[in-house]
């Protein structure tokens, strides 16, 4: 029953970082929402009874695809200051 | 507008495809054919404790072997697209110093989170974990590592090493199955050993263990590539 | 609450961000939120497979003290699509970074994001 409870909880609070990551006009917001989105992913998958998963998605999703992501986002902001 | 009721069609579309399959989406009472086959029989056949590590190398294993070679592609690919000019870095690197902390803890922290890749990997048939994790955790104490020290290089050569001979050794370990057991990537042509035990499983441990090396190396490499390109020019 | 199963509620999550990738990728202008939307399309699709994977009660398929081996068939949820999400995710990153790659170098060509400027095969 409790675990039910958390899983909504957990699932009304994905659906809410997906949308702040699609609408939010600020690209740094975007990238750590998503980055939220898989860390709580990572927490509905342990409760999915699927450690393995959860363990793939905590390290890879949420940890190595945001620092790829802040990269290249590091470089078009600096490359746009250049300019600019 | 056109393209709003385009878009809101297509998703629309789209939904109305996944709510009808719901229907048999939804759980079952108990185990599939499969799945009860990979029960029963797979403490016995393959002796890991872990059936999603059986699963993963031994009854899927062409499966993984696919899949890091499309890793393998798609690292190789950023490699060739990101590759930095001699000329183009910049000297000296304009890049925000790091904090004295961070510097210092990442020499305390790196070398431990190399560890507990290392563990990860090693005792995947036993604990949840396995090749991918462990390769996943070694790539982010190599981001630790890089953010410590932006102005690092990494060796390209030695990733390149690593990941080419774990690769080749993978598949030698499979072509063994098929010669001295089975058949390709066979894990019994290792004596199991007691169930539950670090050195059990057969080749298991082996085979695991050159997917996370494979793994880690590739994932380091496409760090590091994208780490390189901070230091461009333009 | 008693009828709604804990897959029921990972299914439909599922579904529903796949739905919001889905829409993001279709009307974001933007190539880097675009690339976001693809990576909430594949956790959307990496929680659906586990949820459907998911037995009621049941617990992880890991045999140790607490899941006998002889009355492990009862016990466990189906391994299978925990195996292919866990090699799904180690692909997605591998494409996400692709994409990435890609538009770093489209950015440095053309000096936009915009994905409605890149339209020199627009007829």
């Amino acid at each position: 029953m409790i675990i039910k409870i958390i899983a909504l909880i957990l699932a009304l609070a994905i659906l809410l970082m997906a949308i702040i990551a699609v609408y939010n006009k600020k690209l740094v917001v975007a990238i750590v929402a998503a980055g939220v989105v898989s860390l709580f992913a990572s927490v509905l998958y342990l409760l999915l009874s699927a450690p393995d998963v959860a363990m793939t998605e905590a390290a890879i999703g949420s940890g190595l695809s945001t620092v790829i992501f802040f990269y290249v986002l590091n470089k078009i902001r600096k490359n746009r200051k250049d300019h600019a | 507008m056109l393209k709003k009721i385009f878009t809101a069609a297509v998703l629309g579309v789209f939904a109305l495809i996944l709510v009808n399959t719901y229907g048999f989406m939804g759980p079952d009472q108990q185990l599939n054919e499969v799945a009860t086959r990979y029960a029963e029989k797979g403490p016995e056949e393959v002796g890991a404790a872990n059936l999603v590590t059986a699963v993963i190398v031994t009854y899927r294993g062409l499966d993984t072997l696919g899949e890091v070679t499309i890793l393998f592609l798609t690292a190789s690919i950023i490699g060739f697209f990101l590759k930095t000019k001699k000329e183009d870095i910049q000297t000296p690197v304009n890049i925000r110093k790091t904090s004295e902390i961070l510097e210092t803890a990442s020499k305390i922290i790196t070398p431990m989170i190399f560890l507990l890749g290392v563990y990860v990997f090693i005792n995947g048939h036993l604990t949840p974990g396995g090749g991918f994790q462990g390769g996943a955790i070694v790539a982010s104490g190599l981001v630790l590592m890089l953010l410590a020290n932006p102005l690092k290089t990494v060796n390209h050569k030695i990733i390149t090493v690593v990941e080419s001979l774990s690769g080749f050794f993978f598949v030698v370990l499979g072509v063994m199955g098929l010669l001295l057991a089975g058949g390709f990537l066979d894990n019994t042509f290792i004596a199991p050993g007691r169930f539950g035990t670090l050195f059990s499983a057969g080749a298991i441990p082996v085979i695991y263990i050159f997917i996370g090396l494979k793994v880690g190396s590739e994932l380091s490499g496409i760090v590091s590539n994208m780490q390189e390109t901070q230091k461009e020019e333009i | 609450m008693e009828q709604i199963s804990l897959s029921h509620i990972a299914i439909t999550a599922g579904i529903l961000l796949i739905l919001t990738g889905l829409w993001g990728i279709l009307t974001q202008k933007n190539i880097i939120k675009m690339i976001i939307g693809f990576s909430l399309f594949d956790t959307g699709i990496h929680i659906v497979m586990v949820g459907v994977g998911y037995l009621e009660g049941k617990t992880a398929p890991i045999l140790d003290e607490a899941v006998k081996v002889k009355e492990a068939a009862g016990e466990i949820v189906d391994p299978l699509p925990q195996a292919m999400v866990l090699t799904a995710i180690v692909i997605g990153i591998g494409i996400t970074a692709l994409m990435l790659a890609y538009a770093l170098r489209l950015y440095q060509k053309r000096k936009t994001l915009d994905i409605q400027k890149f339209n020199d095969l627009k007829w």
